[in-house]
Parts: C-alpha cells; structure tokens; sequence
C-alpha cells in the first residue's frame, strides 16, 4: 500500500531517472520516450524518437524551444543561432559547428516529413553556439538548461541481515537532511534544484520497503515492520558525497522478528552461524616482501612494494579515522613466510585480516580488483569443523573446549569474511576497476589458518600497463584504501547490530 | 665431545636407515617405478594410436581457463597415460593460445596412487619462471590439476611437487600442501560446465577401469 502511495508521488524529472532502463530495452519500438527539459522557468518535455536504438529529436521541436534558425539549403541543414551555425548534412554523421567538425552517433534523417537528429547533437552542435549552459543527461534522458544543479543520484541498497544500509552518492556533491515522517518513512531532501536519480531494484525484506521520488529534490523511504532506528553518516570523495543511511531492527529483537513477521529472512551472505563480533584489532597483510617480489609490472613496479605501501596509507587511516587497533604482518621489505602471516593475526587476537595483493595475468588486457576469500579444496572439506573436547580444570571440574584443525581454522568464518569480501567490492564499485567475477574463491594459503572473518584483496593487475601505473600512484591507493575504511565502518555497524559487541 | 656428537650421528643414521625400508613398504606408491621420460617409452607404446584429450589455455580475457581439445598419444595404463597429457598440456602453446605453464617447466616424474591420487613433480622452473600474482597461479595449477582429473576419471586429485619435493605454494598464494580436486569453476563458461561436467569434459581412458577401479 505504502508503495503505490509513494509511486503516485513520484513525479518529473526523477520519473525519468526510473523510466530510462525500462525505455532503453523498448529501443526501437514505440516512440513514448521524452527528453525533460529542466530550467529556471521550470520544466517540460520533448517527445523522441527512437531508431534503430538510439534517441532522435525533432530539429523543429528543438527550433522553436531554443530559437534557432533552420535552413535546407543546397542539400545541407543549416541551425543558426545568434549568428552562429551547424551545418549537418542529411545521411553524414559529421557536422560543422562553427567551422569545426563533430560527429554524430547516426546521421539526420526525415521521418514524416520531418528532420530528427541524435539526441546527442544537443550537447556536441547545439551547446557549443548556444549561450546558455547545456547540459545533456543522455542516460536519463535529461537536458539541464542554464546553470541549475542537478546532481546525479545513484542508491545502492545493501541487505546486512539484521539491518539494510543505503548508500546514496550525489555527484557533484550536495548535502542532504534525513528526516524521519511518522514512523513509516525516512525523507532525504538534497540541497539542490532537482535530482536526477537512479533507484535500485530490490526485494522488501522488512526493513526498507521501497524507495521512490516525493518531490524533484526529496526521495522517500518506505520502512517495513523490522524498523526500529536509523543511522546516517556524510562525507565527499572527490567529487562526490555519499550518504551511508543505516535502516536498523531492534538489535536484540531482531532474530525474534524474522520468526514473527512470517516473511521469509532474506540474507544477502551466507553467514557461519556465529555472531558478530565486535570489529577492535584488524590484521593487514602486506602480500610478499624481502626475497619474495611477487608479480612485477612491465615497468618494473613490484608487488611487494604496492602491497607494503598500501598497507602503510590503510594503517593510518583505519588508526586515525576508526580507532582500531592495526597489527601489521610486515612493516618493511622483509620475507614472511605465509605460516607467519597467519599466525601474527591470530596471536593478536585480530577480528578481521585484511591481505593486500597485486594481481598478474599471462594475458595483459585483464584488469580490475578482485576479493577472495577461502575455498577449501572437497578432499580436504571438513565434515565438522569443531569439535568439542572436555578437559578437567584446576580447582575440579570440566570444561568444554573446541578444537579447531589449524589448517581448517578459517572454516568456521567463511560466512562472515564473504560478507565483507562483499562489502569491499560494492565500496570499491565505481570507484576503481573491478575483475568480471570480483568476489571469488580459491585455496588460498594465508586465508585457511584464520581463525577470523578473512579476505584476500587483489587491488589490481600489474601485469596490465595501465594498472601498473594506477597501482604505483598514491592516488589511486587512497582510493583503495577510502574504500576499505568505508567497508570496514559498515561491518563493524553491522557486527554491533547483531549484538557483537562483547566476545 | 666429538665421541659424544659422533655417537649422536651413527644413531641418527641408524634411525633413517631402519625407517627407510619402512617407508617403502608403507607408501609403495609415493615412489615412481621407473625414472620418467616425457618424451620417452610412452611414445613408443602408443603404435601411432591417440586419443583425444582436453587442455586447458588462459581465456582470451586473461582471467580464466578455455578447453582446447587436442589428439595426444595413446599410453595403456593410465599413468603412462596421464604423463602423455601433462606433455601435451607443458608444451609451448600454439597461437592464439596462452599457456598458464611457465616456459621452461618441465615433467620430472608423474605417479598415480592406487586411490586415484595423481602426482606430478615438475622442474624448479614452474617455480622459479612463474610470473606471480594469485590469479596466474591459480591458473597455472587448475591447468595442471584439471587436465588430468578431466581426461582420466579415474584421477580424481593432483598434487604438483617441484623438484621433487612437496611445496606450500608455487608463488606465495595457492596451497598445494595436499592433492586439488578438479575445479571447473576456473573455466570460463563454467555455467555450461557446471550442469554437465561429466558430458562435457570427461575422455574416457579405455583402461582406466582395470588400472584404477
């Protein structure tokens, strides 16, 4: 009920924002789509055309919109505004802007009597003779007129369980105010003239219900019956603010509500079973070192030293913004051997390791990061990974005591080191490249012995020339490293809202 | 003092050559019959029969493994035929494909135990000329691991040794402390793969039965 409340409330551009996907797939069909137009002196629309896939206005709608001039003149299309012209010519994918050539994605052509142009001579013929400030949207179908802000708003939705997380990222940045209505619905109203926006599609599991436009600059949550609170957390990246909007349950009731609301637990992880804990000491493992380089780039870029590097900018970072305790597994430029690695974080008593690599390929054209976490081998898969021992205790009497395989100690965390595995790869996502299948899994040496949530990550391929370059640069190890401290913060969240926080 | 040491060692000596023999008559099978020639007997053997056999070379987007099929020479027990296809799998790939083995690797020694158990021993150069990085080893021991599990049923895990001794990984990520089972999710139409593996990718070796029941 609350979804057609809000769908009826959904209303101009951000309509476009819902409707593009749908439109792009009926692409070469009926002509229903529009091109919204978005001004100071308010909005309207354009019909388009669509063939052969692609988006074709009408150069008279466009005349007598931006007062231009249209001449057909000895074969050729002249669009004259203010005394400077484009001049097209029918069946050429060239045209001349003022006396400089630009191309075009089809060729003009007359349907009905009438001239239509790719959508996209908006932006490469129109805006560069026109005086005002163009700015073609083509993905929804969205032209900004004049100097508005309209920020590109794209939501992720994250199912953690016991609670969902949103993160909602407004490019270029605009703050926003979340405000809960009644007891059903959160508002987040960005400060800006209109949004233009992508919704995510998901299934309700209790939490978020749906998500959809109230007004051009507001989006609306629907809350289910798992809501009992929120948490929302800003801050800008580049060029870019994200606004990480946590929708809770009750964290004691919230395994009692999945039993009572009837609807079946949807969860996004597998998870192990056991409880969350409390996220205090994170392990991070620079990937080889001393006698052991690793995959080396054409260049010379080394692993070893991409991985101690990054390791480094995570440590401070995750020090001095998150307040956790870090223990490294090498400080320097120093063999390891893997056994070690491994040991160093159980011995500390980490939460979490965190195993930094670089990536190589026989192939140089594959690219992008990937997460691993352990895959143990079917002859080696343990039937049952723990099992209890009683042992006397001073004083008298027993106690039970779990014996873990030290090579199968991983065994009982994979769940929750898929979680964050997951969790890395979508704070990673749209920010640096990602492999094809970027959670994997593998029998990983490092990985088995943990005996905590434990991922391998594979930042990038140096065997690649471009990512050797992007590897080496501090940039784009920030990058690397903001989005593992963004992914660290959501699983120590998620970690306390399924009551982890003692051990 | 030098008594007391030397007398240490002729009791070391004593132990290692009474577990020996032990050891023989325990894993029989750990030990090769006779010293390997890739090149060798099994061609001899074959009478210019072959089989077809699949192996594997790195995906034209360098993250997975493709299935070439390729004729090999026909051997009539299975580890004499499992040594013909690691030969045909070691060779230098033919354009357009990439070989996930190192150049310069070469076959050492193959054996297969009585429970289907396979052990390839390769030379130091698997090692010592791979390029690194997990996604490469990874490719590197699947191609290995996979070309006999999926040609030879009867094969049913690989355990890669380098110069003839067990290894932790080859370059610092994959265990390879205990045998790998077959593992087609390395390849890249694993979905196709991964409903009818048998159907796709198993060649029946016409002797596995009598060798490895």
């Amino acid at each position: 009920m609350r979804v057609a409340s809000l769908a009826k409330l959904t209303i101009g551009a951000l309509v476009i924002g819902l409707l593009a996907p749908a439109a792009g797939d009926l692409s070469g069909q009926a002509p229903a789509a529009q091109l919204m137009l978005l001004s100071r002196e308010g909005r309207r629309t354009l019909p388009l055309a669509v063939l052969d896939g692609q988006d074709m206005v009408a150069l008279d709608d466009l005349a007598s919109v931006f007062q231009l001039a249209v001449r057909e003149v000895a074969g050729a299309l002249t669009v004259s505004y203010r005394g400077r012209t484009v001049v097209l010519t029918p069946d050429q994918t060239i045209a001349s802007v003022a006396g400089r050539l630009i191309s075009l994605p089809a060729a003009p052509s007359r349907v009905g009597g009438r001239w239509m142009v790719p959508v996209e001579f908006i932006g490469r013929g129109l805006a560069p003779i026109y005086d005002t400030r163009l700015d073609l949207r083509r993905a929804s179908r969205l032209l900004v007129i004049g100097e508005l802000r309209v920020p590109r708003v794209v939501i992720r939705h994250e199912p953690l369980g016991t609670s969902v997380q949103l993160a909602i990222d407004a490019t270029p940045p605009a703050a926003s105010t979340v405000v809960q209505v009644g007891t059903d619905r959160l508002t987040i109203r960005f400060d800006a003239d209109a949004i233009d926006v992508t919704f995510p599609s998901f299934q309700p599991q209790g939490f978020v219900q749906a998500l959809g436009a109230i007004d051009p600059v507001t989006i609306g949550v629907d809350l289910g019956p798992r809501f009992a609170s929120y948490r929302a957390a800003a801050e800008t990246i580049d060029d870019t603010a994200r606004l990480v909007l946590d929708v809770l349950g009750p964290p004691s009731a919230a395994a009692g509500a999945e039993m009572t609301t009837g609807e079946p637990a949807r969860f996004d992880f597998p998870r192990s079973g056991q409880p969350g804990r409390a996220l205090r000491t994170l392990a991070i493992d620079a990937g080889h070192g001393g006698d052991e380089v690793g995959a080396r780039g054409e260049a010379g870029t080394l692993e070893k030293d991409v991985t101690l590097a990054a390791a480094r900018r995570l440590r401070a970072a995750v020090e001095t913004r998150l307040g956790l305790r870090v223990v490294m597994t090498r400080e320097d430029d120093r063999t390891v051997p893997l056994i070690d690695r491994t040991a160093i974080a159980n011995n500390n008593k980490a939460d979490l390791l965190l195993s930094l690599h670089a990536n190589a390929s026989f192939r140089r054209n594959a690219s992008g990061a990937v997460a691993y976490v352990v895959e143990f081998d079917q002859s080696s898969e343990p039937a049952e990974v723990r099992v209890p021992e009683r042992v006397p205790v001073f004083g008298g009497g027993f106690r039970d005591i779990e014996i873990v395989p030290w090579y199968l100690a991983q065994a009982a965390h994979r769940g929750r080191s898929e979680e964050f595995a997951h969790l890395v790869v979508r704070r990673l996502q749209g920010r640096v490249r990602l492999g094809p299948r970027p959670v994997d899994r593998a029998p990983l040496r490092v990985l088995e012995s943990a005996n905590m949530p434990a991922v391998l990550l594979e930042m990038g391929y140096l065997s690649n020339e471009d990512q050797e370059r992007q590897l080496a640069s501090g940039d784009f190890q920030n990058t690397i490293v903001q989005s593992l401290v963004d992914a660290l913060v959501t699983f120590r969240d998620a970690g306390r809202a399924s009551g982890g926080e003692g051990r | 003092m030098t008594v007391r040491r030397a007398g240490g060692l002729v009791l070391v000596m004593a132990a290692v050559a009474a577990l020996v023999p032990t050891a023989w008559l325990t894993f029989p099978g750990w030990f090769p019959a006779q010293s390997v020639s890739p090149q060798g007997g099994p061609e001899a053997e074959s009478d210019g029969r072959r089989i077809k056999a699949r192996l594997f070379y790195v995906s034209e987007d360098g993250t997975r493994l493709t299935v070439v099929e390729r004729d090999v020479a026909y051997a009539d027990n299975v580890e004499d035929q499992a040594r013909e296809i690691i030969s045909a799998q070691i060779a230098p790939a033919i354009e357009p494909h990439v070989s996930a083995v190192p150049p310069g690797a070469r076959l050492r020694a193959l054996f297969v135990t009585p429970g289907g158990e396979a052990f390839v021993d390769m030379s130091a150069e698997m090692a010592a000329a791979h390029p690194g990085g997990s996604l490469n080893e990874l490719l590197t021991i699947y191609t290995i691991v996979n070309a006999l599990t999926v040609n030879l049923p009867s094969v049913t895990a690989v355990q890669v040794l380098i110069d003839g001794k067990e290894v932790d990984t080859l370059a610092g990520h994959v265990d390879l402390r205990s045998p790998l089972a077959r593992n087609l999710a390395w390849l890249q139409d694993t979905e196709s793969a991964a409903t009818n593996p048998e159907s796709q990718l198993s060649v029946r070796h016409p002797d596995q039965n009598t060798r490895n029941p």
